[in-house]
């Protein structure tokens, strides 16, 4: 069974692993694009605070900017850990 | 009034100041008048590529500070008629290059161009962004590589945002991909991103695509661009290229693996 796994990950070709990591990549590089340059400088600071109460990790907050009619609405999402 | 078209990548060693040098080339033989600019400051090679070298005298960032004047600057090509090339400065920092400097050269080839290519430096800094500022449109250079696509796309963001069009709500750049050393057979063995992949993850009209070809490296080793060797494949895809980029509708050639003949097998013709 391992063996056949192997056989079967040798197989795969190199380029459609590439486009796969291409398309993740390339799809988080959009959802950051056209949103203003302070906003990774604003995710950095907002963890810090948060990490002066709660230890949280690097990927544990999320932060988006969406504009809709004539407002944007930025959003925050962090994961605390279970205490 | 000319059009103004920056070659463009991200990355470095993708093919620009060769897709450049041969695009102008390709534009003056068909009688367009053009002028190609070296934005790379520091690192001008765009002269190596058109075989223009020791005639430098005067350069960009000369003009943009008023110790030459535009004429003096541009250089004429020795092979073709209309076509001229303005060189980068070797010596200077890259701070000579200003906005307003670069406005007024613009505006001024505006006038008696029908061409001007604008050869970015790799990289995202400021030669780049200068270098495409101005743009009407934007050739992207890419290779079947990773790295090179992730930047593309970076670009393109870039050219979208950081641009006179986009920042004046102009209608925007337009923007082409052009596909260089792409390698059939590597593709068909499923160890090379397909043209099909690039296109689905950039989603910009194709230009052209240039296979990787030994003429690229023997056209600059003699400072004659790859237009002119009309025989090799890479010299006929550019040509292609600049017929698609004047409204022409061109059938695509060089993507699929060549069945190779019996000649050729037996007496081991490689690409040309």
């Amino acid at each position: 069974m391992k063996l056949l796994e192997f056989l079967k990950r040798e197989r795969r070709k190199s380029a459609s692993v590439a486009k796969e990591r291409l398309q993740i990549i390339v799809a988080h590089q959009r959802s950051q694009r056209g949103q203003p340059d302070y906003m990774p400088m604003l995710e950095r600071e907002l963890l810090e605070v948060i990490r002066r109460y709660v230890h949280v990790d690097d990927d544990a907050i999320q932060i988006s900017l969406d504009s809709e009619d004539n407002c944007s609405v930025l959003e925050l999402n962090v994961t605390l850990p279970r205490s | 009034m000319a059009k103004i078209i920056v070659v463009t990548s991200g990355k470095g060693g993708v093919g620009k100041t060769t897709s450049a040098a041969a695009i102008s080339t390709g534009l003056a033989l068909r009688g367009k008048k053009t002028v190609v600019i070296d934005f790379d400051v520091g690192l001008r090679n765009l002269d190596l590529i058109m075989g223009c070298e020791r005639r430098v005298v005067y350069d960009l960032v000369n003009v943009i500070q008023g110790e030459a004047v535009l004429n003096q600057a541009l250089i004429r090509d020795k092979r073709v008629e209309n076509l001229f090339i303005l060189p980068a400065s070797q010596t200077r920092d890259k701070d000579a290059l200003t906005q307003e400097g670069v406005a007024k050269i613009l505006e001024k080839l505006r006038e008696d161009f029908d061409y001007i290519l604008c050869d970015s430096p790799a990289g995202i800094e400021r030669g780049a962004q200068l270098a495409m500022y101005f743009a009407d449109e934007a050739i992207v250079v890419t290779n079947p590589e990773v790295s090179s696509v992730r930047d593309s796309d970076r670009i393109l963001g870039l050219l979208a945002s950081k641009t006179r069009r986009a920042e004046q709500g102009e209608d925007p750049i337009k923007e082409h991909l052009l596909v260089t050393r792409y390698n059939p057979e590597r593709v068909t063995s499923g160890d090379m991103l397909t043209l099909d992949d690039i296109r689905e993850i950039l989603a910009i009209n194709l230009l052209g695509l240039i296979p990787e070809s030994d003429a690229v490296l023997r056209a600059s080793n003699q400072g004659v661009p790859v237009t002119h060797d009309i025989s090799s494949d890479a010299g006929q895809a550019y040509s292609d290229t600049v017929s698609r980029l004047l409204g022409e509708d061109m059938p695509l050639r060089f993507h699929e693996l060549q069945r190779k003949g019996l000649l050729s097998r037996m007496f081991g013709g490689g690409r040309r």
